[in-house]
C-alpha cells in the first residue's frame, strides 16, 4: 500500500452541527440502500426463491394425482385438497392456507429477526452506527426493508401460485367448504382481504423478530426464539382449559382469515385479530426502539 | 465477605432490572387471577322439597323439588320480582340451573322445580295438564307469593313473570291462560297444538287425519333423556336429572322406560312398565296413536287438553315468544298460531326466531345473546317495571356460514318493525316443472327418507348430502336458476296434484335449494306431511292441492334452483304400510316464496371495528407526538460549539463509564488530540482503551465527563461524528460481498455524495490489488484490516481514530501504515491510534497517553516521555562488578529494575564509552541494547503485573 494523501483535498465546509458536508441525518442508510444489502443476501434470495418455487413443487405434486378416489383423510384440510384443483384461486388459497401456520412464520422472522443481529455479528451495525446513522433511523429503515420483503415474500407466494394455478387449472370461482362459490372477481378481492389479513397477524411474528433482533448479536437466535414463542403460542392456543386466556394469545385470530371465506364475510375475528396483532406489533417494536436507542452497543 | 449470590447473579440483578421484571410479573400474575378469577355469586339458594295440593279435585297431595335464588340484598324490606323456571321434557330443576342464576344475577327471585314425574318430584306426568301440572304451578305462584322477600301485587299475588322451553314454555302459557296473577310470560320453543305437532298435516286438515310423527312423538313419550334444548340455555333441558335412573339411557323410542319410582309416592306407585311415570290417558292416547299411526278424536282431545291453543284468548299476561328455526318438532308455525291467538285478545305479544330449536339447539352465540337481552327486556318492563316498554319488533336470524374458528354455525340477526307472521310481508313467486311422475309407497315405510334425525343438532340441516330421497320413492319438480337472490322468512307454498289407486295418499312435500353444482339443501330438515283423500286413479283428474310448507328462513343464492320433492316416505312419519303407486304432477301455479326485508342487527362486535379504528387512531397519534417530541428535543439540542475547543479535533474530558452491572471500565479519562497530531493512546490490555474509543464512535454511554469533537458535543449519533474515521475492535464487513462493494455499501448508507469518498485512495492504502473484488469472507486478518482502515479513510475524515491498526498486519505492511498515518496527520487532520504495543507508539506517533486501569498515567509528546537520553540494557557477566563499575562513573545511573542485566541510565554518556569501561575493569558485555524511556515510564507507570485489571 502505498497512500498519496498530499494531494488529497480536504473536505469542504461543515453544517452548524459540525457534521461534514454533505452528511444530513436524514438521508443516511437510504432504503434503497438498506434494500441492497439485503437484497445481497444469500438467505434473501434463497428466501424469495422458496417462495416462487413452494407454488410450482404442489403444482408438480398434484400431478401424481394417480385419479383413485383416496381418501386424503378428514376435515378441512382435506377439502382443500380436494378443492385446490379447482381453479387458480383455489389453488391460491391452497397454498397460502399449508403456508400460513409455519413457513410464512419462519421467512417473516427471517426478514425481521435477521436484520439487525447480522450486522451486530458481523460487527458492520457499529460502523453504522458510527457514520452515524441515528439510531432509530437505522432501526426505521432495517424494520421498513424487512418489512417490504416479508410482504414481497407474501405477494410472490400468491402470485406465483395465482399464475402457475390459473395456467394449470384455469379462472374459475372460488369455492370452499364453509360457502357457496364466489364469482372469481369477487374471489380475487376476498384472496387480496386474506393476504391483507395474514400480512396484520404476521405483524406479531415480524414485531418479536425484530425485539429479538435488537436484544441479541445472534442471528439465529432471533429468528428461532421467534418461531419458537409463535409455536409456544400456538400450542398454549390449543388448550382449552385456559379458557378467556387465549383470546389475548398472538395466535389465537391467526385462522380467522377462513371467515373471509364465507358469505357474508365473517369480520368480526378478523376486526378482533387485526386489534390483538397491531397491538403485539405496536408494543414489540416501541419496545425494540426504546431499547435499541439506549443500550450500549458493545458488538 | 464472600457474597452469597454468585457475581454474575449479581451483577444481572441491578435495580431498575429488578424493579422492571418485578412490575411485569405482578401484571401478568395480576391478568392471570384476573382471568381465572370465579365468579363472584351474588345470590343464595335455598332447596327444598315442597308439597302442593293439586289435581282435579285440588286434595292430591304431590311433592316438588325446588330451589329458591334469591338475589343478594333481597329482604321484606326489599322486595323483588320473581321468575317461576319450568323446565324442558325429561329435564328438571337442575337442568335450568344456569338461566336461573343470570335470572337472579339480575336481581329476580328464581323458583326453578322439577314438573311433577320427573327427577326427585313425586307425582305423574300428565302433560301440562290444567289440572295438574299448572294447578301445581300455581301452589308454587300461592307460595311465592307468601315469601316475604317476593314483591306482591296484593294479598297472594306475588309479581312474578314465567319462563320455561318447551314443555315448561307450554307451561308458562298455560298457566297465564289459567292463572291471571302471572305477570309476564316468555315460552320458549313450545307448541301450539301438542296434536297438531305431533300429528301434523300440510293441507289444512285437522289433527286426527294428521301424519304421525313418531320419531320425535318416541322420543317425546319414551322420556328418554332430554327432549329439547331451549334456546339461549335458557329453560334449557339437557340431561342432568337427578335421581331419575333411566335418564342417562339413549333415546328410546318405547315408552315405558322411564324411571318407574319416584320418591314423591303419590299415585304412581303401582308401576305399570308400558307407561313408567306417564298418567294412564297420557300413555293410554300414546300408545293407540303410535300402535296404528293414526290419531282418534279421543287421542287428540287427550292432547288437545295439554295445549295453549284453545285457551290462548285467557292469556293477559305479557307475552314473549321465542322459537327456532332448527325445530322439526314444534316448528316456528306454532308460535305463530300463539302469537295470533294472544295478540287477539289486545295482549302484547313479541316474537323473536333463532337458529336453534329442538335440532339446532342453543343457536350460536348471537343467537343467544340476542334472547336474553331480549327475555331481561321483557322481564324488566312487565314484571319489574323498570325501563321503557319494549319494541314489539320482530327479530329473525339466519345461518350465514361456519365460523372460521370454532366451526360452529354463525348467524346474522335482522328485524323488522312488525312481526309479519309466517306468510311474510311480501311474496317472490317461482314456477317449478316436472314431468308427470309414479312413485312407490313402500311396504311398512321402510326404506325411508330421511329428512332429520331428531337430536342430530345442527347436523340435520346438512343431512341432505349424506342420506335423502330413495330412488323411486320420489318426485322432483324444479325451477329454472333463480335470476337473483331470494330471503325467504316464512312459510312457502305449493300446489301439487296427486293420483293413487286406493283413493288416498300420504306424501312428504319438501324444497329443497339447489346449488349450480347440483348439490340439494333441505332447510333445516323440514317437511311438509300431507294426507289425501278422495284421490282419483288418474292424475289428469287431479284437483291441485295447496301444500303450506314448513317456515323457514334462508336465502336462496341468485343461481341456485328451487326444487320440490314429493317423496312417499320419511324416516320420522308413520306412513300407510300398504305398497301402492302414486302419481304425482305439479299442480299448476308458481311454489310462492314470502319474504321479508329486515334491516341486520348490529352485534356486540361492531364495537371492535371502532376499537380497531380508535387504537390506528391511538398508534398513528402517538407516533406523532412522540416525532414531535424528538424532533423539539433534537433542535433543543446543545449546538452551540465549545470555543476552547473548536480547533481542537478531540477534546475528552473526564470521561467515566461505569456499566450496569457495576464494573468502572473507566473512572477518568482526560486528554486532547490537536490537528497534525498522531496520538498513541496507549495502554495494557484491558485498561480502558477500548471503552474510550467505543464512547468516542457513540456507540456507549458515558457515565460521565464529556468529548468535544471541534467544538461539538459528541453524543451517540452526533452529527459531528461524521466527521470521524473509525476502526474499532476489528473490522466489520458483510461477508457475502467483495471489498469494493462493501466500501461502496458503506458509502452508500453515509448518504454522501460519491465523489467526496475519494475510493481511489483508499483502496490505494488498502492495496488489496484484484482481492478487493473477491468476498471479503475469503480474506485474510491482514487483508480485512486493511480494508477496514481503508473504509476509516473513506471521505478523509478530519480524525482518523484506529484500535489495533497493525494487528495483523506483517512487518513490511506495518512500516507503510506508519507512513500512511504520519502523512494523514497532515492538513488540520489528526489520527488517535490505540495500541498495546509501545514501540509502535513509539515510532508512529507524535504524542502519547498512557492508561492503566481506566487511569491517564502519563500524557505528552512522545519525545517528552521517552526524553533526551535513551537507557541502555547490559547483559554482563558479573552484575555485582559492573554495578561498581557503573556507580564510579558521573552521571551515569543503574535503574533498579531489569531482571538479569542491568539499566542503565546513560545520561549523555556515549555508551561506547560505559562499554569501554566495563571491559576495562574486566566485566564481560554479552550484549548492549538499548532501551527507551517510555517503556521503562510504561512498565513504571503501568507496573510488570497487568493482571488484576481485568477485561476493559
Amino acid at each position: 500500500m502505498s497512500g498519496s494523501l498530499q494531494s488529497a483535498e480536504r473536505p469542504g465546509g461543515t453544517s452548524a452541527a459540525g457534521a461534514a458536508s454533505g452528511y444530513r441525518p436524514s438521508a443516511t442508510l437510504p432504503f434503497l440502500a438498506e434494500f441492497r444489502r439485503q437484497a445481497s443476501r444469500r438467505r434473501t434470495q434463497l428466501a424469495l426463491g422458496f417462495m416462487v418455487l413452494l407454488p410450482l413443487i404442489i403444482l408438480i405434486s398434484f400431478q401424481f394425482d394417480t385419479g383413485d378416489d383416496d381418501d386424503n383423510g378428514r376435515g378441512e384440510f382435506a377439502s382443500l385438497i380436494d378443492l385446490a384443483t379447482s381453479g387458480g384461486l383455489n389453488f391460491t388459497l391452497f397454498s397460502i392456507f399449508v403456508s400460513a401456520s409455519f413457513l410464512l412464520v419462519v421467512v417473516v422472522a427471517l426478514f425481521c429477526g435477521d436484520t439487525v443481529a447480522s450486522e451486530a455479528s458481523w460487527g458492520s451495525l457499529r460502523y453504522l452506527l458510527a457514520i452515524p446513522v441515528p439510531r432509530a433511523r437505522l432501526l426505521a429503515v432495517k424494520l421498513l426493508v424487512a418489512l417490504t420483503y416479508s410482504a414481497l415474500a407474501l405477494l410472490l407466494l400468491a402470485g406465483t401460485a395465482l399464475l402457475a394455478g390459473t395456467l394449470r387449472y384455469g379462472w374459475s370461482p372460488l369455492r370452499s367448504t364453509v360457502a357457496a362459490q364466489i364469482p372469481a372477481g369477487e374471489g380475487l378481492l376476498r384472496l387480496l382481504a386474506v393476504l391483507g389479513y395474514l400480512a396484520v397477524v404476521l405483524l406479531v411474528v415480524a414485531g418479536l423478530a425484530f425485539l429479538l433482533s435488537v436484544t441479541t448479536d445472534a442471528a439465529l437466535g432471533a429468528v428461532g426464539g421467534a418461531v419458537l414463542l409463535w409455536i409456544l403460542s400456538s400450542i398454549l392456543d390449543q388448550i382449552t382449559a385456559l379458557g378467556a386466556l387465549r383470546a389475548f394469545l398472538p395466535t389465537h385470530y391467526a385462522n380467522a382469515w377462513l371467515g373471509l371465506l364465507s358469505t357474508p364475510v365473517q369480520t368480526d375475528d378478523v376486526v378482533r385479530g387485526c386489534i390483538s396483532a397491531i397491538c403485539y406489533a405496536t408494543l414489540f417494536w416501541g419496545l425494540a426502539f426504546w431499547r435499541f436507542t439506549r443500550k450500549d452497543v458493545t458488538s | 465477605m464472600p457474597s452469597p449470590l454468585p457475581a454474575r447473579l449479581r451483577r444481572a440483578l441491578t435495580r431498575r432490572r429488578v424493579v422492571a421484571a418485578s412490575a411485569v410479573t405482578v401484571l401478568l400474575a395480576g391478568a392471570v387471577v384476573w382471568a381465572a378469577w370465579p365468579e363472584q355469586q351474588d345470590f343464595r339458594t335455598e332447596s327444598r322439597v315442597l308439597t302442593v295440593l293439586s289435581g282435579p279435585t285440588g286434595d292430591e297431595s304431590v311433592a316438588l323439588d325446588t330451589t329458591f335464588y334469591l338475589p343478594d340484598g333481597a329482604s321484606a324490606g326489599r322486595k323483588v320480582p320473581a321468575v317461576l323456571l319450568a323446565h324442558g321434557f325429561g329435564g328438571s330443576k337442575e337442568s335450568v340451573r344456569s338461566d336461573a342464576e343470570d335470572l337472579a344475577g339480575l336481581g329476580y327471585a328464581v323458583l326453578a322445580y322439577t314438573a311433577r314425574g320427573f327427577g326427585r318430584s313425586g307425582g305423574q306426568i300428565h302433560l301440562d295438564d290444567p289440572d295438574h301440572e299448572v294447578k301445581d304451578a300455581q301452589r308454587l305462584l300461592d307460595w311465592l307469593a307468601a315469601r316475604p322477600e317476593v314483591r306482591t301485587d296484593g294479598a297472594g299475588d306475588p309479581r312474578v313473570g314465567v319462563v320455561g322451553g318447551s314443555y315448561g314454555g307450554a307451561l308458562a302459557l298455560l298457566l297465564a291462560a289459567q292463572d291471571q296473577r302471572v305477570d309476564a310470560i316468555v315460552p320458549m320453543i313450545t307448541w301450539h297444538d301438542l296434536a297438531g305437532a305431533l300429528l301434523p298435516e300440510s293441507s289444512g286438515r285437522p289433527p286426527v287425519d294428521g301424519v304421525f310423527k313418531k320419531g320425535w312423538a318416541g322420543i317425546f313419550f319414551g322420556n328418554g333423556g332430554s327432549a329439547g334444548s331451549g334456546p339461549a340455555g335458557l329453560a334449557g333441558v339437557t340431561g342432568n336429572q337427578e335421581g331419575a335412573p333411566a335418564s342417562a339411557g339413549p333415546p328410546s323410542p318405547a315408552p315405558g322406560t322411564g324411571p318407574g319410582t319416584g320418591p314423591g309416592g303419590g299415585p304412581a306407585a303401582a308401576v305399570d312398565p308400558s307407561c313408567g311415570r306417564f298418567a294412564a290417558d297420557v300413555c293410554a292416547a300414546y300408545l293407540r296413536i303410535a300402535t296404528t299411526g293414526r290419531a282418534d278424536a279421543e287421542a287428540v282431545a287427550r292432547l288437545q287438553r295439554s295445549s295453549p291453543a284453545g285457551v290462548l284468548d285467557r292469556i293477559k299476561a305479557p307475552t314473549l315468544l321465542v322459537q327456532g328455526t332448527a325445530d322439526t318438532l314444534f316448528p316456528l308455525a306454532e308460535a305463530d298460531a300463539n302469537a295470533r291467538g294472544i295478540a287477539a285478545n289486545g295482549t302484547p305479544v313479541r316474537v323473536a326466531w333463532y337458529t336453534g330449536g329442538h335440532d339446532g339447539g342453543e343457536g350460536p352465540r348471537t343467537d343467544s345473546d340476542r334472547l336474553k337481552f331480549l327475555t331481561a327486556q321483557w322481564l324488566d318492563h312487565y314484571v319489574r317495571g323498570a325501563g321503557d316498554p319494549p319494541e314489539r319488533s320482530f327479530t329473525w336470524s339466519r345461518t350465514t356460514g361456519f365460523d372460521a374458528l370454532d366451526r360452529g354455525l354463525v348467524a346474522t340477526g335482522y328485524r323488522v318493525t312488525d312481526y309479519p307472521g309466517t306468510g311474510g310481508t311480501a311474496r317472490s313467486s317461482v314456477e317449478v316443472t316436472g314431468p308427470v311422475q309414479s312413485i312407490a309407497n313402500p311396504p311398512n315405510g321402510n326404506p325411508a327418507a330421511i329428512s332429520s334425525v331428531p337430536f342430530a343438532g345442527a347436523l340435520s340441516s346438512f343431512l341432505s348430502g349424506v342420506a335423502g330421497d330413495l330412488p323411486g320413492q320420489h318426485a322432483r319438480f324444479e325451477s329454472a336458476p333463480l335470476p337473483a337472490a331470494v330471503d325467504v322468512v316464512g312459510s312457502p307454498t305449493v300446489r301439487i296434484r296427486a293420483a293413487s289407486p286406493t283413493g288416498e295418499a300420504v306424501l312428504f312435500v319438501k324444497l329443497y335449494d339447489v346449488n349450480p353444482e347440483g348439490a340439494a339443501t333441505l332447510s333445516d330438515g323440514l317437511v311438509a306431511p300431507v294426507r289425501l283423500t278422495g284421490l282419483p286413479t288418474d292424475v289428469t283428474a287431479a284437483q291441485p292441492v295447496t301444500v303450506t310448507l314448513p317456515a323457514i328462513v334462508r336465502r336462496i343464492e341468485a343461481g341456485h334452483r328451487l326444487r320440490i320433492v314429493v317423496a312417499t316416505s320419511d324416516q320420522g312419519y308413520a306412513t300407510p304400510a300398504e305398497p301402492t303407486v302414486y302419481t304425482v304432477a305439479p299442480g299448476g301455479g308458481p311454489v310462492t316464496l314470502p319474504t321479508v326485508a329486515g334491516e341486520p342487527i348490529a352485534t356486540a362486535a361492531a364495537v371492535w371495528r371502532w376499537v380497531l379504528v380508535g387504537l390506528l387512531v391511538a398508534i398513528v397519534l402517538g407516533l406523532v407526538v412522540v416525532v414531535a417530541v424528538l424532533r423539539r428535543r433534537h433542535r433543543r439540542h446543545d449546538t452551540s460549539v465549545h470555543p476552547e475547543y473548536a480547533g481542537t479535533p478531540l477534546a475528552v474530558r473526564n470521561l467515566r463509564k461505569e456499566y450496569a452491572d457495576g464494573f468502572v471500565a473507566v473512572s477518568n479519562v482526560d486528554f486532547e488530540v490537536h490537528p497534525g497530531q498522531v496520538v498513541g493512546l496507549l495502554g495494557p490490555n484491558g485498561a480502558g482503551k477500548t471503552t474510550t474509543l467505543r464512547v468516542l464512535m457513540g456507540l456507549t454511554q458515558p457515565t460521565a465527563g464529556e468529548i468535544y469533537v471541534f467544538g461539538h458535543r459528541l453524543v451517540p449519533g452526533s452529527p459531528v461524528l461524521s466527521r470521524i474515521g473509525a476502526l474499532v475492535e476489528g473490522p466489520g464487513f458483510l461477508p457475502h460481498l467483495s471489498g469494493l462493494e462493501n466500501l461502496k455499501a458503506y458509502w452508500r448508507a453515509t448518504g454522501r455524495p460519491e465523489a467526496d469518498a475519494h475510493f481511489e485512495q483508499a483502496l490505494e492504502i488498502a492495496g488489496l490489488g484484484a482481492s478487493v473484488h473477491r468476498r471479503t469472507k475469503n480474506y485474510s486478518h491482514g487483508m480485512r484490516q486493511r480494508l477496514a482502515i481503508a473504509q476509516a479513510m473513506l471521505g478523509l475524515p478530519e480524525l482518523l481514530v484506529l484500535d489495533e491498526p497493525t494487528d495483523g498486519l506483517d512487518p513490511p505492511q506495518i512500516a507503510e501504515m506508519r507512513r500512511v498515518l504520519q502523512r494523514y496527520a497532515t492538513d488540520g487532520r489528526a489520527v488517535l491510534v490505540s495500541s498495546h504495543l509501545l514501540a509502535e507508539v513509539e515510532q508512529t506517533c507524535t504524542h502519547a497517553v498512557v492508561v492503566n486501569k481506566g487511569r491517564i498515567v502519563a500524557s505528552g509528546p512522545v519525545e517528552e516521555i521517552v526524553g533526551e537520553s535513551p537507557s541502555v540494557l547490559f547483559d554482563v557477566a558479573d552484575p555485582a562488578a559492573a554495578r561498581a563499575v557503573l556507580d564510579r562513573l558521573a552521571g551515569v545511573r543503574v535503574l533498579p529494575d531489569g531482571d538479569g542485566g542491568l539499566v542503565v541510565d546513560t545520561n549523555g554518556t556515549a555508551r561506547s564509552e560505559v562499554v569501554a569501561e566495563l571491559v576495562r575493569a574486566g566485566v564481560g558485555v554479552d550484549r548492549v541494547v538499548p532501551r527507551r524511556r517510555l517503556e521503562d515510564a510504561f512498565l513504571a507507570l503501568v507496573g510488570e503485573n497487568s493482571r488484576g485489571s481485568g477485561d476493559r
